[in-house]
């Protein structure tokens, strides 16, 4: 009887599925705009184009991140800084900068080029616009405020999460120089935009101690 | 016939009509539920508490659609194949007891369509009448893929109205034996499975005296027939071949808005008769404990309708599970299954079965 026990073996996981999402211990999904799932920290969501503390743009126009593009979606032109106002710290800023969100595949690389950490990727995801033209995002929309938050696309949206802005990125944290000994202890400078004060670089000691425990202590 | 008989039996018919198209709504519902749940999934949430109100959402959806005719379909039939899926449906259902009769002043409401004499003929008869539909359905529309999906229809019908049939037989002629003389009226089945087996054999009663009468426990091979020809009448999972939505589409691939919807209903329509008749053969039907006497007389009055929508829904709950479990079969498995397994099958029960009924009535062979 190897048909019949195959049916009992496939009726069983159907039915131990089921008794096992009514009880919430399987459920998978949620109910995506009321509640949405909380993102991996390296999350590749919309890009940002950052600001330092005082202000001043990252982009320096390098177009780096144009030339490392696969998908050629990111035009830059950067111009000379006006010395007595300048835009950003070095001698040129990015005057255009423009990505095209329908080509984008959002792998990052334009992140890794960048050499000053201008452009990072945020946890926005939802981007659909009803018109083509809006899918490309200009600086206006890109470069966040000078008090640290992105521009949201639309804020009055019922369904945007204004806190999303204020989490730190991942990529950042996963990329920064705190690998060195020499930081140990040393307050980084928050690359990510958003408020909010990080703690010191733990040493390498506290690092190497399982997950687990670094959670038991808070 | 007199006024007030006239007014019962349309009320009647009214009834059963109203209760038909309400737990439609909710078998879509449940089912949608059900799947979603043995996935891991939510389902509908959205219209109405836990979404129970997206069958009408989604009705109301299909009704403000167009209905788009393709220019080469053989217009008569094209348009017919709708009707001709939703009335066998609904008349299927009209043969069937779906709780006590009760009586007001002199006269007795039967809760039931029509209480024909030959109620199973008349559920054979329309449930082969309900296969015209799916075939003129795929020739009408002029189309290749539908056309696949009705001539599958026509084989599958044929091969399991075969083991159907057969398997009531054996209910049939078994159940003539709980009562004077054979019968095909559904109230008469249903009232010949009160009580329970302690009755019928007082050697065994203290063992038996829980157990209900229904032709279940005797006819459990007729019954599992049964269903999974009804499985295969209704062109369910894992028989869907006629369907098939990822090879052919299926036989309703040009019909689109109300007329779509028609078929949508028909299908589950069925599953709720095709499974109300199974309950009504060989689970006792309304039957069951009504406790009269010690609960007021409207609760005793309902409950029998309430065992019955339990049994039923029992039945439908495995047509569901089984689609969530089991993969469709390949068009050989399916006709193998029919004919190697299923008829062979069904004709050695009725032999065993009349074999043991005539031993059982007239003694051993030689002793006439």
């Amino acid at each position: 009887m190897g048909v019949l026990s195959e049916l009992i073996k496939g009726l069983r996981v159907t039915g131990g599925t089921m008794l096992r999402t009514i009880t919430g211990d399987e459920l998978v999904t949620t109910e995506y705009p009321k509640e949405m799932r909380a993102k991996p920290q390296r999350f590749h969501g919309r890009h940002v184009l950052n600001r330092y503390p005082d202000g001043m743009e990252k982009c320096i126009g390098c177009e780096l991140c144009a030339g490392a593009c696969p998908a050629q979606c990111i035009y830059v032109r950067g111009e000379d800084n006006d010395p007595e106002n300048p835009k950003s710290p070095g001698e040129r800023f990015g005057y255009v900068y423009e990505i095209n969100m329908l080509r984008c595949i959002f792998c990052g690389l334009c992140v890794e080029a960048c050499p000053t950490e201008a452009i990072t990727m945020t946890h926005l995801f939802e981007f659909s616009t009803t018109n083509r033209e809006d899918a490309i995002y200009t600086k206006e929309t890109l470069l966040m405020d000078r008090r640290g938050s992105v521009p949201h696309m639309f804020p009055d949206d019922e369904l945007a999460d204004l806190d999303e802005l204020d989490s730190a990125d991942g990529w950042l944290r996963a990329t920064a120089p705190s690998g060195v000994a020499a930081y140990e202890g040393v307050k980084m400078w928050q690359g990510t935009p958003g408020p909010g004060d990080w703690s010191p670089e733990p040493s390498q000691e506290e690092r190497d101690r399982p997950t687990s425990d670094r959670d038991a202590d808070g | 016939m007199s006024w007030p008989e006239f007014w019962i039996v349309v009320l009647r018919v009214l009834a059963t009509f109203a209760l038909l198209l309400l737990v439609t709504l909710i078998n879509v519902w449940a089912e949608r539920k059900i799947l979603a749940d043995m996935q891991s999934r939510l389902g509908p949430m959205r219209a109405g508490p836990w979404g129970i109100l997206q069958t009408l959402a989604d009705g109301l959806k299909l009704f403000f659609k167009e209905a788009v005719t393709p220019r080469r379909v053989e217009i008569g039939m094209y348009l017919l194949a709708p009707f001709l899926a939703v009335v066998p449906a609904f008349l299927i259902f009209m043969v069937v007891p779906w709780g006590k009769p009760f009586t007001i002043g002199e006269y007795e409401v039967a809760l039931q369509g029509a209480d024909l004499n030959i109620g199973l003929l008349f559920i054979l008869a329309m449930s082969s009448l309900a296969v015209y539909s799916v075939v003129l359905a795929g020739w009408s529309s002029g189309s290749k893929y539908p056309l696949l999906g009705g001539v599958r229809a026509t084989a599958q019908a044929i091969s399991y109205e075969a083991a159907m049939g057969l398997a009531m037989v054996a209910v049939v002629m078994f159940s003539a034996t709980q009562g004077e003389g054979g019968t095909l009226s559904l109230s008469e089945l249903v009232e010949r499975q009160a009580g329970t087996w302690g009755d019928v054999i007082p050697a065994l009663e203290p063992a038996l005296q829980f157990v209900p009468r229904w032709n279940v426990f005797p006819q459990i091979v007729a019954f599992i027939i049964f269903f999974i020809a009804i499985v295969a009448e209704t062109n369910r999972a894992p028989f869907d071949l006629v369907e098939a939505e990822q090879e052919i589409v299926g036989f309703h691939t040009e019909y689109s808005g109300m007329r779509f919807a028609m078929f949508f209903l028909a299908e589950y329509v069925n599953i709720f008769s095709m499974s109300a008749i199974a309950a009504t053969l060989f689970l006792g039907g309304w039957n069951g404990p009504t406790f009269e006497g010690s609960v007021p007389a409207i609760v005793s009055g309902i409950l029998p309708t309430i065992w019955f929508l339990a049994k039923t829904y029992f039945l439908v709950f495995l047509f569901i599970w089984v689609r969530a479990s089991l993969p469709r079969l390949r068009y050989d498995q399916l006709m193998q299954l029919g004919w190697k397994r299923l008829i062979p099958g069904a004709l050695a029960w009725l032999v065993l079965s009349t074999a043991v009924i005539s031993f059982r009535q007239f003694g051993p062979p030689w002793s006439m």
